[in-house]
């Protein structure tokens, strides 16, 4: 069985999602703060007359921030039918992997991350790691 | 029944031709009184005119299909349940000829379904000529509101004929041909021309006089019959159809079924629209381009007719909620053993659907509330002096972009002492935090969570959870709630709801490099301070922020400081915004004001309505996202109940509205003199040529809009002289239910915004007070005085008109 991911880098590691969970592909658009709300919303954007928030994968897999001269891109998943974007730093490809190459997160992965993360594929180079969309999108 | 009909809502589609019948082109003169009865026509009736008409297209599909396969039992089983449906409801809306066409028709349906009978040709013939018979008497019933004049005796005796086992007379032959055009062309017309029936049924008795034997009668009845043609004559009827193509739509032409998905994915296009519409006119307004200035205003213009258009489709009258009141109300006051008439105002006000389910449980509360706790024992009443039946009115009107709905009893009232005992007694306020409240604010208390007045506990209603949901259920669509009561007079629970949720006009404001949204229904007003006055205008009670605004303390709160963030002003400008919520005022310190737009409300995720700050988002012009400060809540987190200032709404005075906030008409009368009239008793402003003016008696009458409206001459009225010179008169037209009077003055010079506070008592005759307005003296108005000069029947009829709607209502209760 093999799967198809669409995969994006943050802090140069390499995610992946499920390709079928991923609406589109967008350059950053502005987006408008949201004071009080959680560190990992990092804004609305308005995506044609639509009002989605976006989530900080970094914020939510609490790597370092991301350099403020390094622009995101956004990666429109839909959820339950509902449209929400994914700050990442840059997208990569779509990729098919096979179940075979697929490993469970190691025992030593703590913290929020091990809720987030599927595990990883083995590629020939570097690993891939899945995302669990539905986790990741409950910021 | 369609499956679909529960998720979807007729939409007239030619709303002038149903509304003005006037406009049809009659052949004769008895058109128009045909299309004015249809006017009246009851609901019900119209429902069941539009559901007969699509049974019977049903009806036709099915005989064709039983054509092709008799003795189906699917079928046969199908037809019948569409005859014995119009059968049933025929019966029960009194139509006796209706009924009895359809009950024999039922009988023989019946046999064939249960294999007694089988299907023949004549079998076929007269369900056929009872098919167009339902249809004939369906039509009448459409055009005069009745059946009468549709002979049904012959297709009766046909079918009873089939029935016992004969041969069918030849009377039913004749429709036959008809029929069978019908049938093989679906809908060629499927509602024949009504007009004409009641002509051939004058033919059809003509002939049954006269023999049958002229050479006139063969050119209207196709086949000399023996007896009374069962059919209408089909020629002159199919002529009709095609010389008047456009004559009056039948109910079932006039409107269709549309999917409330497909409203709402139009409400939603609409939306974008408006905001496309609001950027482009921003573009346009900074480019000096005539032709685009004129083309974005002409753009501007037709979205906002859109707009209003498409918000129609989804509007629906307030009886929708209110007609299954009566019953509630009538079982209610046996159970509490209390006499009720129930009296409805303004049934026809229309709200947003979404809207209106929304409303559907506080207003049912309400009423329960108010036969239960508001009305007294008939006893108790009559000892109170008052009759042992007790009013409820429910009350309904569109006001300044807002639809007010009332209930109101002739109850005991709310006693202001014992709420605010009750208060203390909770816990809910301190003996001193009471002593500076006012009558109306200490009424507001049953607002509070956990607060209940009845002294039992009753199966209906005072379990102390009652009036606290009704207020949230309320705001969450951004409505408001208050109450008002005179002790042993009545109460009043007043509902003020937006008119849709998916567009509100705000104030978008700048708080920090960002832009907010604030809904103009909670924006009293805006005040401005530069840095000099500011240093001296805010000062500050032990820390907390206040400001006084016209001599009373407005508590601050800073927009910077509830939602954590920086501030970039630093010149020392101050910028207040006053918003209600919750009868409290305070100022919210913003950093800059931008502009007042209608903005599209887009919901956000449950994640950010959880945070209780924001309650949507929204697209500006530019496409940026701003959110939309929820105010209410804003003013629960930032205000501890007891800094808050106390809106001072002790004025229960009919004409001046009870409101603290009022906006006036400022009108010129002549001699310098200014008068104001609150704004919400002007229907409309209107020029009317002089010369329009004619005499009722010693009265001055103008026609308008189909109507007379008596006209009061301000000047006159006042004592003053009329200064204006010219052709036309300017008045202001005030209406209350289906009357009207017009005010007449000189000029209309200004509407004020401001909160006017009547500041002197200094009156004559006719005013009610006077305030100063832009620093001068205006007058204001006594309205009901002016009105009642005017037309003294006024107030008098509208109470009439309530009393004969609350013996109805309770008919209907019954």
């Amino acid at each position: 069985m093999s799967t198809r991911l669409v995969t994006f880098t943050l802090d140069d590691r390499m995610y992946g999602v499920g390709v079928g969970a991923v609406q589109e592909v967008l350059r950053g658009l502005p987006r408008t703060r949201i004071p009080l709300a959680p560190q990992t919303l990092a804004g609305l954007i308005n995506l044609r007359g639509q009002v989605l928030s976006a989530v900080d994968l970094r914020e939510q897999l609490q790597l370092p921030p991301r350099s403020t001269e390094h622009e995101p891109m956004l990666v429109v998943i839909r959820v339950a039918g509902e449209p929400v974007a994914f700050l990442v730093d840059t997208i990569g490809s779509v990729v098919d992997v096979e179940d075979d190459q697929f490993e469970s997160p190691p025992d030593t992965l703590s913290g929020p991350s091990r809720e987030l993360i599927l595990g990883a594929y083995k590629l020939d180079d570097q690993l891939l790691l899945a995302l669990d969309v539905d986790r990741a999108v409950a910021a | 029944m369609p499956s679909g009909y529960v998720a979807s809502r007729r939409v007239p589609l030619f709303p002038q031709v149903a509304r003005r019948p006037v406009d049809v082109q009659g052949i004769d003169g008895c058109e128009h009184r045909k299309a004015g009865t249809v006017e009246e026509m009851d609901e019900i009736v119209q429902e069941f005119l539009v559901e007969s008409h699509e049974n019977l297209d049903q009806l036709d599909r099915d005989l064709v299909a039983l054509e092709q396969s008799p003795g189906s039992r699917e079928l046969l089983g199908s037809i019948f349940r569409t005859i014995h449906t119009i059968k049933g409801t025929s019966g029960f809306l009194a139509f006796g000829s209706l009924e009895a066409v359809a009950h024999v028709g039922e009988n023989l349906l019946a046999r064939l379904r249960d294999g007694k009978m089988s299907m023949t040709p004549a079998t076929t013939d007269v369900l056929l000529a009872m098919v167009d018979k339902v249809r004939e008497l369906l039509s009448a019933i459409e055009a005069g509101g009745t059946e009468a004049g549709v002979a049904v005796d012959s297709v009766v005796a046909a079918i009873t004929v089939v029935l016992e086992g004969g041969e069918p007379a030849a009377a039913a032959t004749p429709a036959t041909p008809e029929s069978a055009e019908l049938v093989a062309e679906p809908e060629p017309e499927p509602t024949p021309e009504p007009i004409l029936e009641p002509v051939a049924d004058v033919v059809a008795d003509l002939l049954e006089e006269l023999g049958a034997s002229t050479a006139e009668e063969l050119e209207v009845a196709p086949e000399p019959a023996p007896a009374p043609a069962p059919a209408p004559a089909p020629a002159p009827q199919a002529d009709a159809a095609t010389d008047e193509p456009a004559a009056r739509r039948t109910v079932a032409e006039s409107s269709i079924r549309v999917d409330v998905d497909l409203l709402d994915t139009l409400m939603r296009l609409v939306g974008e629209l408006v905001l496309t519409r609001n950027q482009i006119v921003r573009q346009a307004g900074e480019q000096a381009d005539q032709d685009l200035a004129r083309s974005s205003q002409r753009l501007n213009l037709i979205a906002t007719e859109l707009q209003e258009g498409v918000m129609k489709t989804r509007m629906q009258p307030i009886d929708h909620l209110w007609s299954k009141l009566p019953r509630v109300v009538r079982d209610l006051g046996a159970q509490c053993g209390k006499k009720v008439s129930l009296a409805m105002v303004g049934r026809e006000t229309e709200l947003d659907r979404s809207l209106l389910e929304s409303v559907k449980d506080p207003l049912t509360h309400l009423v329960r509330n108010a036969v239960d706790h508001g009305l007294e024992s008939p006893e108790d009443r009559v000892a109170a002096g008052k009759s042992a039946q007790g009013t409820l009115t429910l009350r309904a009107y569109h006001e300044g972009g807002q639809v007010v709905v009332e209930v109101c009893d002739d109850g005991a009232g709310i006693d202001a002492e014992k709420i605010a005992a009750k208060a203390v007694q909770r816990g809910l306020r301190t003996e001193s935090q009471i002593a500076t409240m006012s009558q109306a604010d200490i009424l507001q208390l049953i607002f509070l969570p956990g607060f209940s007045t009845a002294a039992a506990v009753t199966n209906v209603s005072g379990r102390g959870v009652g009036m606290d949901v009704v207020r949230t259920n309320i705001e969450g669509i951004g409505g408001t709630i208050e109450v008002e009561s005179v002790v042993g007079r009545g109460t009043t629970c007043r509902l003020r709801i937006p008119l849709t949720l998916a567009i509100v006009p705000a104030l978008t404001v700048e708080c920090a490099g960002d832009r907010y949204a604030i809904p103009q229904v909670s924006l009293l007003e805006l005040v401005a301070l530069d840095a000099d006055r500011a240093a001296t205008a805010v000062e500050d009670v032990n820390g907390a922020s206040v400001y006084r605004l016209r001599g009373t303390l407005l508590p601050l709160v800073r927009l910077t400081d509830v939602l954590g963030v920086e501030s970039d002003r630093s010149d020392g400008h101050v910028l207040i915004a006053v918003l209600q919520a919750d009868s409290k005022r305070f100022g919210l310190v913003i950093d800059r004001v931008l502009n007042t737009e209608e903005i599209v409300v887009k919901p956000l995720g449950s994640q950010l309505k959880a945070l209780g700050t924001y309650s949507g988002a929204t697209i500006l012009g530019d496409g940026r996202v701003a959110l939309i400060l929820d105010v209410q809540a804003l003013a629960r987190r930032a205000l501890v109940a007891d800094v808050s200032e106390r809106a001072d709404t002790a004025s229960t005075d009919e004409t001046l509205g009870g409101g603290e906030h009022l906006r006036m008409l400022v009108a010129g009368i002549g001699g310098g003199r200014r008068v104001a009239i609150p704004l919400s008793s002007v229907a409309r402003l209107e020029n009317i040529p002089a010369d329009q003016v004619e005499q009722v008696g010693s009265r001055e009458v103008v026609q308008y809009r189909g109507a007379i409206l008596p006209l009061l001459r301000l000047n006159s009225h006042l004592g003053a002289y009329s200064e204006r010179e010219g052709e036309d008169l300017v008045v202001v037209v005030y209406s209350a239910g289906s009357r009207s009077v017009a005010i007449v003055v000189d000029e209309i010079v200004d509407i004020v915004d401001d909160e006017t506070q009547v500041s002197s008592d200094v009156d004559d005759h006719g005013l009610l007070g006077s305030a100063l307005i832009r620093d001068r003296i205006v007058e204001v108005l006594d309205v009901r005085a002016a009105i009642l000069a005017a037309d003294p029947k006024f107030y008098a009829i509208t109470d009439a008109e309530l009393d004969g709607l609350a013996t109805n209502e309770l008919q209907e209760a019954m």
